[in-house]
């Protein structure tokens, strides 16, 4: 997207977090199954300040992958998680819609 | 995501150009389309998602990548600076639009009513629409009433690529809309095209709700219209 709309720009925002000197991850959501409730591409941008930007699911989830973007920004390992109903972890975090996804977290830089 | 991989990125955007950000996984090994070598396979599919608009997981060999298309953004072309086009400029922005307001009437076109995220064009409309070049992210939508104003973007906008073209106007003043535009040349499929009266049925009455039915209709023309919930 571009700069003149405000559309949905993680990446934009991602990148001007990084020139503000900010430590930055960024989770994308790449696959999903069942009623997920973002599709495979929406993203959300996270800094080590706990700034948050965009959304992989309806909320349920971001909490989780916030953590797990926060052990990325620090070790530089990118992780690729399971979030689904055959996961008791799923649960625990909340994602009660039924659905799957894996979500693809990486640092920025 | 590599810092430099990042600048290529937002630079490819700059200048409009469609791509594909390709993720190896779970490695994170990534690649920029255009401009990254590699396998003929997998620039196919990037191909194919950048065309279809949408991300996709490819297994090619014992690789598994994700392929994120980045495509331009979708074009709003508004004719007539009118109240109604105050109310639809800002929620169409947060849609995805790159949005052009089109009025040679100067008074109205002005950057005061229409804000600083668009594009104000006060040539005339057929000349600018000609100019616009509306394509296949590209929705057209005529508010001015003006048979002197709407009918030269329309007859234009009809002969186009572009996904949506809705013209304000209740079914009376559609009627003779058509007539002129059937007298002016266009086929009876080419007017068939115009959504009018322009909106979603949600019995809207002021310029925000009208606005909301015009997006929402647009918004449907984009993604296919209605779907079963059953399949969701």
């Amino acid at each position: 997207m571009s700069t003149t709309t405000d559309s949905e720009d993680i990446l934009a925002t991602a990148a001007r977090w990084a020139g503000e000197g900010e430590t930055v991850a960024i989770a994308t959501v790449v696959e999903t199954w069942g009623s997920s409730p973002r599709p495979a591409g929406s993203r959300l941008a996270v800094t080590e300040s706990g700034r948050i930007a965009g959304s992989v699911s309806g909320g349920c989830i971001e909490g989780a992958v916030a953590e797990v973007a926060r052990q990325t920004m620090a070790s530089g390992t990118p992780q690729l998680l399971d979030f689904g109903i055959s996961d008791e972890r799923a649960w625990e975090v909340g994602l009660a819609c039924g659905g799957k996804l894996k979500v693809f977290v990486e640092r920025l830089g | 995501m590599k810092a430099d991989l990042l600048e290529r990125l937002m630079a490819a955007r700059a200048a409009k150009t469609p791509l594909a950000l390709l993720t190896r996984l779970p490695d994170g090994a990534q690649a920029l389309l255009p401009g990254d070598d590699v396998p003929a396979a997998l620039a196919a599919e990037a191909e194919a998602a950048i065309r279809a608009d949408a991300a996709r997981n490819v297994t090619i060999g014992n690789e598994t990548w994700f392929i994120a298309p980045e495509n331009p953004p979708l074009r709003l072309i508004i004719v007539g600076a009118v109240h109604i086009a105050q109310a639809l400029v800002p929620m169409a922005l947060p849609l995805g639009f790159a949005v052009t307001v089109v009025d040679p009437r100067r008074a109205f076109a002005t950057g005061e009513r229409m804000g600083d995220r668009v594009t104000i064009s006060s040539d005339w409309p057929d000349e600018a629409m000609v100019a616009l070049k509306p394509d296949a992210r590209t929705a057209v939508v005529t508010l001015t009433h003006d048979p002197k104003l709407d009918d030269p973007a329309l007859e234009v906008a009809l002969r186009s690529p572009a996904f949506y073209v809705g013209s304000l106007g209740s079914r009376k003043t559609h009627a003779k809309r058509v007539a002129r535009l059937t007298e002016a040349g266009l086929s009876e499929a080419e007017i068939a095209r115009i959504a009018a009266p322009v909106g979603l049925d949600i019995g809207a009455v002021t310029a925000p709700e009208i606005a909301v039915s015009i997006l929402a209709q647009i918004v449907s023309a984009r993604r296919g219209g209605p779907k079963k919930r059953a399949e969701a």
